[in-house]
């Protein structure tokens, strides 16, 4: 037995997706832990039976960092690591929120932005 | 209890520095021939004696065979393992088991880097482009380092006064250093009210950009006592990767020197009781808290409030980082290069007003990437084999 090695890939596949409107995220058929970024078999177990699920984009902020700019370049802006309920860990930021706005432990929600080039960014829960 | 086969199986019998600093005018390569030179001289050795080549470079894309060419070496064994600013002291591990192997006899592991005058920032593999961070905007390596400095505050309660603590004590080290880059007091103060660069980081927190190469020439334990200097041996050694970009590492307050830490006390038959001088890769100041923890000289979560008191400063009572570190002596990209010299110099008792007094152990612990690729090194004199 080989993997499946034409045509879009799991990369492509999941850029078509966001750009479709949804967040989806890898999980094992067998080991049943998820992946991310998508790739060719499971990382934790190495089984090919891999299946795109559409996240449920809840997540709680793991760590955060303001990173500083100069005003002419941009000024200040917030990045996160963010845990996803599916258990997978993403670089991001949390919009609507300063550069040192961000609490770790914060409930959050996923958002797809940037139009022709999307990317999955979060928004502070009200508790 | 059985020795490993490696420990002791060879000795640094030579050590060379070039350019660090600033030095304008230089090209990359002539640093690192500079540094060659330097070491193999204070060997006793002519160029032509290297028969194997540990080579690494921010901007060559072969570098053991650029390096050998420029240094006219046709090594019979070579390795450009890149893996970061831990590569050189991988490269310590892997010369000795070339050597042991009967691969090679004279070993040369170097880098170097004119990064500050060429460009005036950090020329780091660390920067390579990945689509899912990039979107994000973030400063790497800095903002990686920041994130799990962030994450071991909030975990644990370390304090930015904490981190200041590492780069205080750096300063001390680098006052007693002619070679250092940066001299002058450094107040807690000043790290904390300097500019902010990437929260919890200030500028002080984060290390130089610099010029700088760095060489030593290994040989088999059968040579080591044919050369001019003290010999220092190779006693342990290992490595540890469980990731390479930052997202991926499964908890960012755990580093995977907490595997190389062990596999290279293990093949010493040492502890960390037995430990006379550390040199651990402080790009930032959290690094130097997170493997005095995953090392073993504190528990996990309690690195902050060890560095407390000036406990690692000059006058302290545990001597780290005593060159004055990536934060105040050297940091040309990949800085594994510079804690391997330094702790040589340290175990040969040729390190002046900053000398450890009666050094017999040293461990030297290089990080390569965003806290990615760990290697530990253990070295003594001739009285530990
Ligand atoms: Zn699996």
């Amino acid at each position: 037995m080989t993997l499946e090695d034409r045509g879009p890939g799991p990369d492509a596949i999941y850029r078509e997706e966001l750009l479709a409107g949804r967040f989806t995220v890898q999980t094992c058929g067998d080991c049943g832990q998820s992946s991310f970024p998508p790739r060719v078999f499971c990382k934790h177990c190495g089984s090919a039976a891999l299946t795109r699920v559409e996240a449920s984009g809840d997540g709680v902020v793991y760590s955060t960092s303001a990173v500083r700019n100069r005003p002419d370049k941009g000024g200040d802006h917030n990045i996160a690591l963010v845990d996803l309920a599916e258990g997978v860990r993403l670089l991001t930021r949390v919009d609507g929120a300063g550069p040192t706005e961000v609490p770790i432990g914060a409930r959050v929600k996923a958002r797809i932005v940037g139009g022709d080039v999307p990317h999955v960014v979060f928004d502070l829960v009200k508790e | 209890m059985t020795h490993h086969e490696l420990r002791g199986a060879s000795a640094v019998v030579g050590v060379g520095l070039a350019g660090c600093g600033e030095a304008p005018g230089r090209t990359a390569m002539e640093l690192i021939g500079s540094a060659a030179w330097n070491a193999v001289t204070d060997a006793g050795l002519k160029m032509t004696d290297i028969d194997g080549v540990f080579g690494v470079s921010a901007v060559h894309g072969m570098p053991s065979v650029t390096i050998s060419e420029y240094l006219g070496i046709k090594p019979s064994y070579s390795d450009g393992s890149m893996i970061g600013g831990s590569s050189n002291v991988a490269h310590i591990l892997q010369a000795t088991m070339a050597i042991r192997a009967g691969l090679c006899s004279t070993a040369l592991v170097i880098y170097g880097s004119n990064q500050k005058s060429a460009s005036g920032k950090l020329v780091s593999s660390a920067a390579e482009f990945n689509p899912y961070e990039q979107p994000y905007k973030p400063r790497f390596p800095i903002t990686a380092y920041a994130l799990a400095a962030a994450r071991h505050m909030h975990q644990f309660g370390t304090t930015r006064q904490q981190l200041a603590e590492v780069a205080v004590a750096a300063r001390g080290w680098a006052n007693l250093n002619p070679e250092a880059y940066m001299h002058g007091p450094l107040s807690i103060d000043d790290v904390l009210n300097a500019r902010m660069v990437c929260d919890p980081f200030g500028l002080f927190d984060c290390c130089l950009v610099t010029d700088g190469a760095g060489a030593l020439v290994v040989v088999g334990r059968d040579r080591a006592k044919d050369f001019p200097k003290k010999p220092v041996y190779f006693l342990g050694g290992g490595m540890a990767h469980w990731h390479r970009s930052i997202m991926q590492m499964p908890d960012i307050t755990v580093t995977a020197a907490s595997e190389s830490g062990p596999r290279a006390f293990e093949m010493a038959g040492m502890e960390p009781a037995d430990i006379d001088v550390l040199e651990l890769y402080d790009a930032f100041t959290i690094n130097t808290i997170l493997f005095l923890e995953d090392l073993g000289f504190c528990p996990k979560g309690e690195g902050g409030r060890f560095v407390e008191g000036g406990r690692i400063a000059p006058g302290g009572s545990l001597p780290v980082n005593t060159n004055g570190g990536g934060l105040s002596c050297v940091h040309p990209g990949m800085y594994g290069t510079f804690i391997l010299v330094e702790a040589i110099r340290q175990l040969r008792g040729e390190a002046g007003d900053r000398q450890a007094k009666g050094a017999e152990t040293a461990i030297v612990h290089g990080n390569g990437g965003v806290l990615s690729s760990q290697v530990t090194s253990i070295f003594g004199t001739e009285a530990t084999l």
